[in-house]
């Protein structure tokens, strides 16, 4: 199959995904208890003004109604006000998302940059300490509560010696820097601002810590597993007793095949990052996607969660997208095939 | 992992052991499994004994020792309206044990029925339900479950059916593709033709090997199931004041993390080693079954 039938499949069916996601959204939030119109127009508003707040807000119509009016704002973009911050759900989703996306990225980063290596060395080392006590890193990387992980560091790392920020994404005096990509640190660097660069980097250090640990022990074990398998090759046998130095055996045969299959795997975890965030964000009061989505689900902001949901399932989706096509372009095996 | 594979390698004792003894000798070589399989033992024991050894009433007030530090009174210490956090803990483990078993029980019992049905079926039918379930699996799982759980309302029960119903759609994968290969499996197959009972090969042949990856898939999301129900009770989904369950001890605790970090810091404890127990042992679980892993 070629790569463009296998992308034309694949987008098809992202069309279904966020259709479903859009039906299965639109159901949830019509089932949450409480009446927004009754929240937006306040405690002590007369039942005429709840009225025509919820003629305003469209709520009046038959549910299949307000599900078309939607979805053919959806289309364009449009995900209705949020009422609770009174902005359209569209323009937060742009402001918090580079949050999120700057957090995750960060946490895969560490993840991968330790994951990797600790990997390579449990697979070399089967079955001696160092593999005993990786393996040991990443059973508890994947058992530990994210929300609780962060909770330690703060009060570690902010309550007892003070040396880094518990919350937020700047010091409190410090101005964001302007705005070019979203990401504090990549804007503040773009713009020589050092004290932003400074202070959005400490901010970054224990929610990147909490998030990438889980998936830390996801990178190792992945790592390890595909080390293991490649190394049981004849090509690196061959290398071996063709007497090249074991580096280049290691690094230049082994892990570059063990990262073929480690591809899709690192790109999936991507995706969890993203969700992986929400209680990550919660506890860092990090003012990302995350955080977000917890208020407005506290509030009952039904445009708000779907808006959320549906960005967050169609990025989910092309990630996936993504992935896989990197994975076939790495695999020369899949590649000369097609 | 069938038992004449590895008796070809010799890893395995005399043929007259029982499955049950195989099982136990495989767990024996592998210490980490063995201590999942401790931290488990363990923690049932305090699920159903929490009545007997917890040292005070969980709910019981004491406003004269509010947020005291650990001692020997007070193992973990107390929370703000003076409650033990040690019993709490203790008694935490029916809560969120019992929800981590329950959520689990039910993703698998769906699941592996729809699955075998539908690979079982084939046809239309079978893709329908694939497609569908690939459109549910594409979904963000825990932004679902949390939508879910808020629009059923906060309460335990809401979010583990919330947690259970998105998990369903992998067992129904597993499940599907069980049934499929196994259908047309060699030894299947030889079986049927010397005339064995389809009895027989059902019990023999098809249940234990369909089984085993549904069994190590449920004891690793046992681990998984227990996170996502009590970081649901963190953000106020799930469990709620006053209900001894782990992660709503952490959420409240939250406010006091600076000056009393006892309180967040031994129900988060909790969540983390029965997570690990329940992990170690699937791992040790899957290594087994899995051939490919075996020697590793």
């Amino acid at each position: 199959m070629s790569f463009l039938s296998i992308i034309r499949r694949r987008l098809i069916f992202l069309v279904f995904v966020v259709f479903g996601v859009t039906v299965v959204t639109f159901v949830i939030s019509h089932m949450i208890p409480g009446d927004p119109a009754r929240m937006m127009a306040g405690d002590r508003a007369t039942n005429e003004i709840v009225e025509n707040m919820r003629r305003q807000l469209g709520l009046d119509q038959p549910l299949w109604r307000q599900y078309v009016t939607y979805i053919g704002q959806v289309a364009q973009g449009d995900f209705g006000i949020s009422i609770r911050t009174q902005r359209p759900v569209i323009d937060d989703i742009k402001r918090f998302f580079p949050a999120t996306i700057e957090l995750a990225l960060a946490a895969l980063i560490f993840a991968v940059a330790v994951g990797i290596p600790l990997g390579v060395l449990s697979a070399v080392a089967k079955d001696r300490w160092i593999d005993q006590i990786s393996r040991t890193i990443s059973v508890t990387g994947i058992s530990t509560p994210a929300f609780w992980l962060g909770l330690l560091l703060i009060y570690l790392f902010y309550g007892r010696l003070g040396i880094l920020p518990g919350s937020g994404r700047l010091a409190s005096g410090i101005a964001p820097p302007t705005t070019i990509t979203g990401f504090y640190t990549v804007d503040s660097l773009l713009t020589f601002n050092w004290p932003a660069l400074r202070s959005s980097l400490i901010h970054l250090i224990l929610p990147a810590l909490t998030l990438g640990f889980v998936h830390l022990g996801i990178v190792t074990r992945q790592i390890r597993s595909a080390m293991l398998e490649v190394l049981q090759e004849d090509y690196v046998r061959t290398a071996r007793a063709s007497g090249l130095p074991r580096r280049t055996v290691l690094f230049g045969h082994a892990l570059r095949n063990a990262l073929i299959p480690s591809v899709t795997m690192i790109g999936l975890a991507f995706g969890d990052l993203l969700y992986g965030a929400v209680l990550t964000e919660t506890v860092f009061a990090w003012p990302g996607m995350g955080n977000y989505v917890v208020q407005s689900i506290t509030a009952l902001d039904f445009p708000a969660i779907m808006g959320f949901t549906v960005v967050a399932s169609t990025a989910y989706v092309l990630l996936n997208l993504s992935v896989d096509l990197v994975y076939m372009w790495l695999d020369p095996q899949i590649r000369e095939v097609s | 992992m069938s038992l004449e594979s590895a008796e070809a390698e010799g890893t395995t004792p005399a043929r007259s052991s029982s499955g049950v003894g195989y099982l136990w000798y495989q767990l024996r070589r592998s210490p980490l499994t063995m201590v999942g399989l401790g931290i488990i033992v363990v923690v049932l024991f305090i699920m159903v004994a929490a009545p007997w050894i917890a040292p005070y009433n969980p709910d019981k007030l004491d406003l004269l020792h509010r947020l005291a530090a650990p001692s020997l009174a007070h193992f973990f210490g107390t929370d703000e309206v003076g409650r033990d956090i040690f019993s709490r803990v203790l008694w935490g483990a029916r809560t969120s044990v019992t929800v981590g078993l329950a959520i689990v029980a039910i993703s698998m019992g769906f699941g592996t029925v729809i699955g075998a049905f539908s690979g079982l079926v084939g046809g239309r039918v079978d893709t329908l339900i694939m497609r569908f379930m690939d459109v549910v699996l594409s979904f963000p799982s825990f932004v679902m479950a949390m939508a879910l759980a808020a629009a059923l309302g906060p309460n335990l029960i809401n979010a583990m059916l919330a947690i259970a119903v998105v998990r369903i759609p992998f067992y129904v994968r597993l499940a599907r593709g069980q049934a499929l290969s196994l259908r047309s499996k060699p030894y299947v197959k030889a079986a049927m033709s010397f005339g064995a009972p389809r009895v027989q090969i059902m019990r023999r042949h098809i249940m234990p090997n369909a089984m085993a990856p549904i069994i190590v898939q449920a004891t690793l999301d046992i681990g998984l199931a227990i996170l996502t129900a009590s970081a649901l009770s963190f953000i106020g989904l799930g469990a709620q004041q006053p209900t001894a369950e782990w992660g709503a001890m952490v959420a409240t605790g939250r406010d006091y993390l600076l000056d009393q970090w006892w309180y967040p810091t031994f129900p988060g404890l909790a969540i983390l080693i029965t997570a690990v127990g329940f992990n170690l042992l699937g791992d040790g679980l899957r290594d087994m079954f899995d051939p490919r892993m075996r020697g590793r």
